[in-house]
């Protein structure tokens, strides 16, 4: 079997017993970027391979002198390029960025460096992470590598379509509204969406500060238990970085069955606007998540009809003003046409801010203006503690809530970029789980008959990722779903 | 119609924190452009800022001492404007829930006692500074300043004069300097305020359109601003005209206030609450430890002055209008106990010299000991008061010991009978005149005598001394 197969946690199981060398690891997989890439285009940056080769020879070297390695070791990852790191530029996937390069790296990539992984590049996303498709990214959409002619999904589409491709064995992604979970789905990989204050947001990129959170995009459950391991965790430079304990997550696997798990289907879920190709490939996972042990009941999460609205006034009203920092004096774009103050700051950001990403600052700027911000802002602040309210109370039932990730299978590529209402219904599903600061995951459960994936979500209580992690390996163990492969072409 | 001046203020005080609000650099004033900078206070993308607990307590102890209520939980919030000196294109503050709200400070002014309410003490980060060099293309911005912690402290609009409003913000300022939390320099623009105005018919209870005022960083411009703009304001009334809502700048050269933006130009600043920060909560145990690190406050302290050292209001305000000053009195007391002879050279002798040398008390090259070794000397006789006086200049200048002064210069006071009586007995036969004058009952005589004495003496001789044996001698 081919290296660029394996899983992350194959992959380190051999580089552990000295059955691969970190550099045959890098030669590998700079083939396969270098075969597949100039179809799926799933990165911004690539980095420099002679540069990731070096690394790989010293760990070769070292390798012999240490009794016991990282999980990450040797590892060859992609990052978002919303995630700061100080040897790659970090543009966002946009030009008011230019060629930014951060004087610093994310605590999670801080994190990430002692366990000596392999960054081999910045992967593509919707500009500012705006998006659900990648289409809105200033260099150019990645493609589904199920169908080239499709979306990856977004905004971490580029990540979960590197990892669909094997052009990395892992990624990191951010989610707001669904931006791990959705593309993940398009691209019929695993992406975890920890619970808000999990994992610190130092070093990523604000889109909506209340909303965003890093997590892994990876090939099985188990690589996003491996990964969730290493980024989970206070940090002091993050106060919204939870003090709350870090388990081993990998343990949640020890229960194959889900006996005692409660499972809820969310009524609201599976009405109108549900793909019916969709919705069958979903309850066919419920039934199996019954068969492996777990008590299916319906649920209600009343307030779900608001929860789209609710999501785009708050976070376009971080975002307006998260976005206000992009004013060409300090880094990044600066105009070359303006002759004062005022024209650098609105030409550096009428040139370097593309259309999407104008629409939501405008949106926002909206909400929050004086005399609109108790109908709009206020209004959708007390709406989202109602829609936190229905999670409490359905959990007070269930462990777990099940659901589609997206209600079609991936579009194709133009199919929804003239339609914003249309592109923003794509996160129905996993919007309200953002709202509520909730952990979820996104894994494959069947394909259309175009042969395109469909995700199922899976939903938990906050800081309960085990459960969820349970739940989503004993269903992939028992599935043959994650051993499909695209064929790109 | 006569026209009665409602006037509130906004104090920035720039906190006396080691580090910046919101990030670990350092707050030093003066150094080297960007020097002071990381990638929080600069704005870079993906920076997350972190509440500086030196900055909320010195903001609890600063609100505990002006008598405000201390809010459980507070919020930071977001005010949004664009300019080239605000990193993130906003400025973290408070805006609904700020820390101290509703308190007083009590003044007197004219021997009049006041209240001036505080609606609210926020914290805050400052900017960094715009600079326009002429050498340079374009301008440039200097960060270092950039996140500096910030209370703003706002008054109820209800002073009525200039004189309130500079008594107000120096009793203000020697509060916080006091409590340590601020430096109180209005020229590096670490105490900075904002007079807001309006005008109203004497005796009208609405208030009347409001006037800000800025740029203004010394007592001497609030007042001559405040006063400007009170009489261009009621100038205007009284032409039947209307007073504009807008914000003028202090122009120090023409001595005018000039507009800076009208109402219309006013920003919306879109203020919501900061969602990087969470609620900061503050326990009563919090406050509590807070309040017992309180030192003595001013007024308490001018009281106690009173009743412990027998001062008059006047001197124990003096003495007490900045800590380190009744800090310097109670250690001359404690190793002098002559409170009242301590207050009378440290208010004149010891005043003067650091006014004219423009040092402060904690600098002064005459220590407490120094000092109570010099009025020892008058103490027990060595030398006059009057001499301590004069002598006090250079004492003060050349840093010596009053008692190697006394002896290098030869001024101790001559108290020998002996030698005394040999200077009497020569003025008595030079001045057998006066002598007879003096026998026959004009005691005013004695004053020439006494005058004769001290000359031939060079000065030295003990006054009370001579007295005594001059009067026996006469007697004799």
């Amino acid at each position: 079997m081919s290296l660029v197969k394996l899983t992350l946690k194959e992959l380190q199981d051999q580089f552990t017993r000295a059955e691969v060398r970190a550099s045959e690891i890098v030669r590998a997989y700079y083939l396969r970027v270098s075969m597949v890439e100039p179809k799926v285009k799933a990165y911004i940056t690539l980095n420099d391979k002679e540069t990731v080769l070096a690394e790989a020879h010293a760990l070769d070297q070292e390798l012999k002198q240490w009794r016991k390695t990282m999980p990450l070791m040797a590892m060859p990852l992609a990052i978002k390029d919303n995630i700061c790191t100080h040897d790659l530029p970090t543009t966002c996937g946009s030009r008011i960025l230019g060629q930014f390069r951060p004087p610093y790296d994310a605590s999670v990539v801080a994190t990430m460096r002692p366990h000596r992984f392999l960054l081999l590049g910045k992967s593509n996303l919707d500009e500012f992470a705006m998006g659900s498709s990648t289409e809105h990214s200033a260099f150019g959409p990645s493609r589904n590598p199920w169908k080239l002619n499709h979306v990856p999904g977004g905004s971490s589409g580029g990540s979960a379509a590197a990892v669909a491709a094997d052009e990395c064995v892992a990624a990191l992604g951010s989610d707001t509204g669904g931006s791990i979970r959705q593309p993940a789905a398009c691209c019929g990989v695993v992406g975890l969406k920890p619970t808000y204050g999990r994992v610190s947001r130092y070093g990523l990129v604000a889109f909506a500060s209340s909303l965003d959170q890093i997590g892994p995009i990876t090939k099985d459950v188990m690589d996003a238990a491996v990964l969730l391991n290493v980024l989970a965790g206070h940090d002091p430079l993050d106060s919204t970085s939870a003090e709350v304990p870090v388990p081993d997550f990998t343990r949640a696997f020890k229960k194959r069955d889900l006996k005692k798990l409660k499972i809820g289907v969310p009524t609201e879920y599976f009405t109108e606007g549900l793909d019916p190709e969709v919705e069958v490939a979903v309850r066919e996972a419920i039934e199996e998540l019954g068969r492996l042990g777990g008590e299916i009941k319906e649920v209600s999460l009343p307030h779900t009809g608001v929860a789209v609205a609710t999501y785009y006034i708050i976070a376009t009203a971080e975002a307006s003003s998260n976005l206000a920092r992009y004013d060409g004096v300090r880094y990044g774009l600066r105009s070359k046409q303006s002759k004062d103050l005022l024209e650098m700051f609105c030409m550096t950001r009428q040139e370097g801010l593309g259309y999407e990403v104008k629409r939501r600052i405008m949106l926002g700027t909206y909400v929050l203006s004086s005399g609109y911000y108790d109908a709009y802002y206020g209004k959708a602040q007390a709406v989202r503690t109602l829609i936190q309210r229905d999670f409490e109370e359905a959990f007070q039932d269930v462990d777990l809530l099940v659901s589609p990730v997206m209600p079609t299978p991936p579009f194709q590529l133009g199919e929804k970029i003239d339609d914003p209402l249309q592109m923003y219904l794509s996160d129905i599903y996993t919007i309200s789980a953002s709202l509520a600061g909730l952990p979820a995951i996104s894994i494959p459960c069947g394909f259309s008959r175009q042969g395109l994936p469909i995700g199922l979500q899976i939903v938990g209580r906050p800081f309960e990722e085990e459960t969820i992690l349970r739940a989503a390996r004993a269903y992939e163990l028992a599935t043959e779903w994650r051993k499909k492969r695209p064929a790109i072409r | 119609m006569s026209y009665e001046a409602v006037i509130g203020l906004e104090v920035h005080a720039q906190l006396l924190t080691r580090s910046k609000m919101f990030c670990g650099c350092g707050t030093e004033f003066g150094l080297p452009p960007n020097t002071q900078v990381c990638p929080v206070c600069l704005g870079m993308p993906g920076s997350l800022p972190v509440v500086n607990k030196q900055a909320v307590e010195m903001a609890i102890r600063a609100g505990l001492a002006l008598n405000c209520s201390i809010r459980p939980t507070n919020r930071f919030a977001r005010k949004n404007y664009f300019y080239p000196d605000l990193p993130k294109g906003y400025q973290i503050s408070q805006y609904e829930a700020p820390i101290c709200e509703y308190g007083w400070i009590d003044l007197a002014v004219n021997g009049r006692s006041m209240r001036v309410r505080i609606r609210r003490a926020h914290l805050e980060e400052d900017a960094g500074k715009n600079i326009h060099a002429s050498e340079a293309p374009g301008s440039l911005v200097d960060f270092n300043r950039a996140g500096t912690p910030l209370l703003e402290i706002v008054t109820e609009p209800e002073m009525g004069s200039a004189e309130e409003v500079v008594t107000y913000l120096k009793s203000l300022r020697d509060l916080l300097v006091y409590l340590d939390v601020c430096d109180g320099n209005m020229e590096e623009g670490s105490f900075r305020c904002e007079p807001n105005l309006s005008l109203r018919p004497v005796g009208a209870t609405t208030l009347g359109t409001k006037v800000e005022l800025k740029n203004i960083n010394s007592f001497k411009f609030v007042k001559e601003a405040l006063e400007y703009e009170i009489g261009r304001q009621t100038k205007v009334l009284l032409e039947g005209k209307t007073v504009h809502q807008e914000t003028r700048l202090w122009d120090i050269e023409r001595a005018q206030t000039v507009v800076m933006r009208s109402k219309e130009e006013a920003h919306d600043y879109r203020y919501f609450p900061d969602p990087d920060l969470v609620p900061l909560s503050i326990s009563e145990e919090w406050i509590a430890e807070l309040r017992e690190t309180l030192q003595e406050l001013p007024q308490a302290r001018l009281q106690r002055f009173v009743t412990e050292y027998s001062l008059s209001e006047y001197d124990a305000g003096v003495l007490t209008s900045s800590r380190a000053l009744a800090d310097y009195f109670e250690r001359c007391v404690k190793l002098f106990n002559q409170p009242k002879t301590i207050s009378n050279f440290v208010m004149g002798e010891l005043l003067r010299e650091l006014n004219q040398t423009g040092s402060d008390v904690e600098s002064s090259p005459v220590s407490p000991e120094r000092l109570v070794e010099l009025l020892g000397l008058v103490d027990n006789g060595s030398i006059s008061l009057k001499m301590a006086r004069e002598l006090f200049p250079e004492v003060y200048a050349s840093g010596k010991s009053p008692e190697q002064l006394v002896e290098e210069k030869g001024l101790r006071q001559v108290s020998d009978e002996g030698e005394l009586g040999k200077i009497i007995v020569s003025v008595i036969q030079s001045n057998p005149t006066q002598v007879v004058q003096y026998r026959e009952g004009k005691e005013t005589v004695l004053g020439f005598l006494m005058g004769q004495v001290m000359k031939a003496s060079g000065g030295k001789a003990h006054p009370q001394k001579v007295m005594e044996l001059l009067k026996k001698a006469l007697a004799g």
